[in-house]
C-alpha cells in the first residue's frame, strides 16, 4: 500500500503538480492568441514577445519595490508590480495597433500579410526586450518559495517520498483560473464581451448591428495584453526569465492554440493542458515510479524515459500534427477561414 | 533586369565599394561572401513564397540540414565508433523509418473503425520501443569513442564540395517528408509546423552526439580552397604578393576570401539561372497562377497539393545548399549558433525587402540586409560614441547606450520590415 503512495506521491511531484502549473501558464497564453485570431483573425507571431516585454517591465518594477523594501509578505513582489506591466503592455500593443496593424485592417490585408507584419513587430519588441532587461538569465522570485515542502512532506505522512509544491505553482494556478474566470465572465455577460464574440461570429453582421470595430479591437488587444503579461509574469516567477526562451514559448502555445481549435477559448485552455501534461509526461523518466507501483518487483534497467527532455518540442509539434492532419478544426470546434 | 535593377545593383556594389575603403579589403570580402550566401538562401525562400505562396518560417532548419551534410561528407570517418557500434545505429534508424512506413501503411490499409487508432497506437509504441532497444546501446559505445576528440561516427571523407549537393538533398528529402503531412493545412498552421520541424532538427543536432558531436561542435572541416597557412609557406605566392606590395599573411587572407567568393558566385548564378529558367517555363507561370488563385487553378486541372510539395521541395534544397555552404566556409558546425531570427525571420527579411516573386530582387536583398545586419552594430557604436563622448564613458547613459548597440541590429530589421510593408509591399525590385 504505501508503495503505491509512494507511486502516486513521485507522480504528484515530478509530473502532476509541475504539469498543471506549466498547463496554466500555456493556457494562457494561448488564449491571447486565440482572442487574436478570433478577433483580428491573424496568428500573432509577436505574442511571445508581448509576453516578454510585459514579464521586463514588471521586472524592472519588481526590482525597485525590492530596493525601496516594499515587499508582499510570502507572496512574490512581482505580483505587486504585475498590475503596472499590464497597463505598460497594454500601452505597448495598442500604439502597436495604431501605428502598424490598423493600416492593414483597413485595406482588409490577407491574413498572411499580417502575420509577416507581425514577424516584425516580433523583431522591434524583441529589441525593446532587450534593450530594457538584456539576454541574461534572471531570477525574480521572492517571498516564501514552497506551500509543501519535501521534508515536511515526509515527516507529516511518513512516508518515503516527498512532496514539494512551490508557492509560484499555486500562485500560478489561482492566478490563472481567476484570469480565466473573469475572461469568460466579460466575454458572456457583459454587452462589450458579447459585441467581442458577435464580432469574432460575423463580422459583417456585427458591423451591421452597430458594433464599433476600433473599439472592439482595442479591447481585445488590452485583454490580450493582460493575458500575455500575466503568463509572462507566472512563467517567469515558477522557472526564471530569459527573453529568447519566451520567443521559443510560441511553439507550445501555437500548439496549444491551435490543438484547443483557434478561436475558441476553451480549446486553448484545453489545448494549454493537453500540450503541458504530454510535454512532461513523454519527457519524463518513469523508472521510480513503476519500480514504487510494482512494490519493487520490477526494477527497470532504463529509465524508462520515452524521449529526452530537449525534444519536448518535438512533442508539441507531434501532437500538433496529428491533431492537425485528423481533427483540422482542434478538439473543440475552432474558426477555420 | 530593368534600369532600376541595374541602378539598385550598381549602388550595393557602391555601397561593399565604400565598405571595403573605411574598413578594409578584408572586412568587406567577409560581408561579401556571407552575403552571397544569404542571397542564395533568401532565392530558396523566394521560390517557396514568392512563386508559390508558401509559408516557411522553418529556414534555420534547412540550413543547419546542409551544415550537417557538410560534416557527413567531409570529415574522415572514425573508424573505432563504426567498429564500436555504426552498424547497430544504422540498424536502429533503419527500424524507426520502418515503424514510420508500417504505421502509414496500416492507416491506408485498415478499415476506418475505432479500434485502428488503438491497432496504431499499439504498433507506434511497439516499434519506437524497438527502436530505442536497438540504437540507445549502439549511440552508447559510439559516444563513448574517445568523446572529448570524436565521439561520433565521422564523415565519408569526401571532399567537401560534394557536401553541398548532399545539403540539398538532405533538405530536400526532410521537406518532402514535412511536405507530405503539413501542406495542403491552412497557411499559417504550416507556418507553425515549420517553425516547429526547425526546432526538432535542432534540437536533435545538438543532442545526438554519435551524428555530429550535439554542442561539442565539430570542427576542422576541410577546406575546398587552400589554407592560408600553406599559402604563407608558398615561395611563389610569398613572392607574388611581394610584387602588389601586400604582406604574405593578408594576401592569403585576401586569396582564400576571393577563391570562396568566386565559387560562391559560380553556385549563385547557377541557381539563379534556374530559377529564372522555371519562372519563365509554363511551370512558373502555373505556380504564379496557383499561387494568385488556387481554386482557379484547381479547376483548370492543375493539381495544387502537389505542385506545392514540389516547389517546397526545391525550395528546401536552395536553402539546404547554402547551409552546407555557411558551414564550408565556417569550418565548423556549432548547432548552438543556430537561432530562427538570424537564420529564419532574417532571411524572410530579406526576400520582402528585396521583393518577393523576384529571384534579382531576393539577391539584392539578401546581399542588402547581410551587409546591413553587419554594419548595424558598428555604426550604433559610432554613433553612440559620438553622442556620449559629451558625458564621458562612465555616466549612466553612456553605458546604457554601449549596451543597447548590441541590440540594435533587431529593432533596425524590424523597422525596415515593417517600413517596407507600409510603403513599398513589392520590394525594392517588384516582381513583373
Amino acid at each position: 500500500m504505501t508503495d503505491i503512495l509512494n507511486a502516486l506521491v513521485v507522480f504528484a511531484n515530478f509530473v502532476f503538480v509541475p504539469a498543471v502549473a506549466y498547463g496554466a501558464q500555456l493556457a494562457l497564453g494561448a488564449l491571447g492568441v486565440t482572442l487574436v485570431y478570433g478577433i483580428l483573425r491573424f496568428s500573432n507571431f509577436a505574442h511571445g514577445d508581448t509576453m516578454a516585454f510585459g514579464t521586463a517591465i514588471t521586472i524592472l518594477l519588481t526590482f525597485a519595490l525590492q530596493g525601496a523594501e516594499i515587499t508582499a509578505g510570502f507572496l512574490p513582489t512581482a505580483l505587486i508590480a504585475l498590475p503596472v506591466g499590464i497597463l505598460a503592455t497594454t500601452l505597448l500593443v495598442l500604439g502597436t495597433d495604431r501605428a502598424v496593424y490598423r493600416f492593414y485592417r483597413a485595406r482588409r490585408a490577407a491574413p498572411v500579410i499580417l502575420v509577416i507584419v507581425s514577424m516584425g513587430v516580433m523583431f522591434v519588441m524583441n529589441a525593446i526586450v532587450r534593450f530594457i532587461v538584456g539576454v541574461e538569465d534572471i531570477t525574480f522570485t521572492d517571498g516564501e518559495r514552497f506551500v509543501v515542502s519535501a521534508r515536511g512532506f515526509r515527516e507529516a505522512t511518513g512516508l518515503e517520498e516527498g512532496l514539494a509544491i512551490r508557492t509560484t505553482q499555486v500562485i500560478t494556478l489561482l492566478v490563472a483560473a481567476a484570469a480565466v474566470a473573469l475572461l469568460f465572465w466579460f466575454l458572456n455577460r457583459t454587452r462589450t464581451g458579447k459585441s467581442m464574440r458577435a464580432f469574432s461570429d460575423n463580422e459583417d453582421l456585427a458591423l451591421l448591428s452597430g458594433i464599433n470595430p476600433e473599439r472592439v479591437v482595442a479591447v481585445t488587444w488590452a485583454i490580450v495584453a493582460a493575458l500575455a503579461t500575466t503568463a509572462g509574469v507566472l512563467y517567469g516567477l515558477d522557472k526564471s526569465f530569459k527573453a529568447f526562451t519566451y520567443f521559443q514559448l510560441l511553439l507550445p502555445i501555437f500548439a496549444s492554440a491551435i490543438v484547443g481549435g483557434l478561436g475558441n477559448p476553451l480549446g486553448a485552455i484545453a489545448g494549454g493542458f493537453v500540450i503541458a501534461f504530454s510535454e512532461v509526461m513523454v519527457t519524463y523518466a518513469w523508472r521510480q515510479v513503476a519500480a514504487y507501483a510494482t512494490g519493487g518487483a520490477w526494477e527497470p534497467a532504463s529509465l524508462l524515459q520515452l524521449m529526452g527532455t530537449d525534444y519536448k518540442f518535438a512533442v508539441s509539434f507531434a501532437i500538433l500534427i496529428i491533431v492537425l492532419l485528423f481533427k483540422p478544426t482542434g478538439l473543440f470546434k475552432g474558426q477555420s477561414l | 533586369m530593368n534600369t532600376r535593377a541595374v541602378a539598385l545593383y550598381a549602388a550595393m556594389a557602391l555601397l561593399l565599394a565604400l565598405t571595403g575603403r573605411l574598413m578594409g579589403a578584408n572586412y568587406a570580402l567577409t560581408i561579401i561572401n556571407m552575403g552571397l550566401i544569404s542571397a542564395i538562401m533568401a532565392l530558396g525562400v523566394n521560390l517557396q513564397w514568392g512563386y508559390a505562396g508558401l509559408f516557411n518560417i522553418g529556414v534555420m532548419g534547412f540550413v543547419a540540414l546542409g551544415g550537417l551534410a557538410a560534416v557527413l561528407v567531409a570529415m574522415p570517418p572514425v573508424s573505432a565508433a563504426w567498429a564500436a557500434g555504426g552498424l547497430r545505429v544504422l540498424l536502429g534508424l533503419l527500424l524507426g523509418a520502418a515503424t514510420v512506413v508500417a504505421l502509414v501503411l496500416l492507416h491506408r490499409r485498415l478499415p476506418a473503425a475505432r479500434w485502428r487508432g488503438l491497432a496504431l497506437v499499439a504498433a507506434g509504441v511497439a516499434g519506437w520501443l524497438l527502436f530505442r532497444a536497438v540504437l540507445d546501446p549502439g549511440t552508447v559505445a559510439v559516444e563513448a569513442v574517445s568523446p572529448a576528440s570524436t565521439g561520433y561516427l565521422g564523415g565519408a571523407g569526401l571532399p567537401v564540395i560534394l557536401s553541398w549537393p548532399v545539403g540539398g538533398l538532405l533538405a530536400a528529402a526532410a521537406a518532402w517528408v514535412i511536405g507530405k503531412t503539413a501542406l495542403g493545412l491552412r497557411s499559417d498552421y504550416l507556418a507553425i509546423a515549420t517553425l516547429g520541424i526547425a526546432e526538432i532538427i535542432l534540437a536533435v543536432l545538438k543532442n545526438e552526439d554519435w551524428l555530429a558531436r550535439g554542442v561539442k561542435n565539430v570542427i576542422g572541416i576541410p577546406s575546398p580552397v587552400p589554407q592560408e597557412i600553406a599559402l604563407q609557406r608558398d615561395p611563389a605566392f610569398v613572392e607574388r604578393a611581394a610584387s602588389l606590395g601586400l604582406d604574405p599573411v593578408m594576401a592569403s587572407t585576401l586569396w582564400v576570401k576571393l577563391l570562396y567568393g568566386a565559387l560562391f558566385l559560380v553556385v549563385l548564378l547557377l541557381l539563379l539561372w534556374l530559377a529564372q529558367m522555371a519562372l519563365n517555363s509554363p511551370w512558373g507561370r502555373m505556380m504564379r497562377a496557383i499561387r494568385d488563385n488556387e481554386v482557379a487553378a484547381e479547376a483548370m486541372g492543375k493539381d495544387v497539393t502537389r505542385r506545392h510539395l514540389q516547389v517546397f521541395v526545391l525550395g528546401s534544397a536552395v536553402i539546404g545548399v547554402a547551409g552546407a555552404m555557411m558551414v564550408t566556409l565556417d569550418g565548423q558546425l556549432t548547432p548552438g549558433s543556430y537561432q530562427p531570427l538570424r537564420f529564419t525571420f532574417l532571411v524572410w527579411v530579406m526576400v520582402i525587402v528585396g521583393g518577393s516573386g523576384n529571384n534579382w530582387g531576393a539577391i539584392l536583398g539578401g546581399m542588402l540586409i547581410w551587409w546591413l545586419w553587419v554594419v548595424v552594430e558598428p555604426l550604433g557604436n559610432w554613433l553612440f560614441g559620438v553622442l556620449t563622448t559629451a558625458m564621458g564613458p562612465d555616466a549612466w547613459l553612456s553605458r546604457r547606450l554601449a549596451d543597447a548597440a548590441a541590440h540594435m541590429r533587431l529593432l533596425t530589421m524590424g523597422v525596415i520590415l515593417l517600413m517596407v510593408l507600409r510603403f513599398s509591399p513589392r520590394g525594392l525590385i517588384p516582381e513583373r
